[in-house]
């Protein structure tokens, strides 16, 4: 079995009004310095077999087809 | 003339946009649930506003992958009329089938209130009853309506009239691009938009400017039929 974690961010330039929120809300609790947050999402895989090479291949046509909206979204897969 | 309406598990304006085809065309739109593979023949398909698979992962993205969507991408491939409301839009731009995508509103907050709507192109086929720029009022209801799309796709759909619709008079709700409420794709028969023209076909509703865009996409196809 194979491990793996991959990562959904916003692409660079695309507005994340959630990320805002957070920031504002760090401000609030009297974190300082904190100059940008953005939000992003963790799948956490477990996928069949022992080639991982294939299994990189076989999650990243998940993540452009599914896991993640490549018009505003990147995403990485790392076999862990 | 037939219509078709899909459903989703979450889809919750269905039942507004099955009275609003019966009362306007005459016709009740046959019901398509989500895992069929096949549409009945229909002139057009609508796919409602709602929380289809709760939101989950995306609006729209689970619901984009459902095996009815080939063969809602199959019809409009063949020029059947395609309208997607609110979680329709989401939907129809998961799939691809039309340009961009939906984010959550700039506010962070769902919005339900009625906004101004500008009909930013009246040739199509959804739009020709109305007047070009002409101004009408229109409810929306949504979390997820922030339209976003990169320059060069922008430029593309600003340039050939595929946006449709935009929020009017200082009205947008969720801090969408360019104002944009509503976008068409480019061989001009399937449409997404944020608002909801199904709550505004009578006067009870508070007006029936939403009419005209059903009446615009029928009233040929029951003067054929007839």
């Amino acid at each position: 079995m194979i491990k793996a974690r991959i990562t959904v961010t916003l692409k660079a330039g695309v507005l994340d009004p959630q990320g805002k929120a957070i920031e504002g809300g760090l401000s609030a609790l009297g974190f300082s310095g904190v100059e940008s947050v953005r939000q992003g999402k963790i799948f956490d895989m477990e996928v069949e077999g022992d080639d991982k090479k294939a299994a990189q291949e076989n999650l990243e046509s998940m993540c452009a087809k599914l896991l993640a909206n490549t018009v505003i979204e990147d995403y990485h897969v790392e076999i862990v | 003339m037939k219509t078709a309406i899909i459903q989703f598990p979450g889809s919750n304006r269905d039942r507004d946009m099955i009275a609003a085809l019966t009362k306007i065309s005459g016709v009740a739109p046959a019901k398509v649930w989500h895992t069929e593979t096949e549409v009945p023949d229909a002139d057009l398909i609508i796919i409602p506003g709602g929380f289809s698979y709760g939101d989950y992962l995306r609006s729209g993205a689970i619901a984009a992958r459902s095996p009815i969507m080939d063969a809602v991408r199959t019809a409009a491939d063949k020029g059947v009329l395609v309208l997607g409301v609110c979680n329709g839009f989401q939907i129809l731009a998961e799939a691809g089938m039309l340009p961009g995508a939906l984010m959550r509103n700039a506010g962070l907050k769902f919005v339900c209130k009625q906004i101004k709507l500008q009909v930013t192109n009246n040739k199509t086929q959804f739009t020709h009853l109305y007047e070009q720029d002409e101004v009408i009022p229109c409810p929306v209801a949504h979390h997820d309506g922030n339209y976003f799309a990169d320059a060069e796709t922008l430029k593309k759909i600003e340039g050939e009239g595929q946006v449709v619709f935009r929020y009017a008079e200082g009205t947008n709700p969720n801090g969408s691009i360019n104002d944009i409420a509503g976008i068409i794709n480019e061989a001009g028969n399937v449409l997404g938009m944020m608002p909801h023209p199904e709550n505004l076909i009578e006067p009870d509703h508070g007006g029936d400017a939403g009419k005209y865009l059903f009446e615009s996409a029928l009233k040929p196809l029951l003067e054929a039929a007839a």
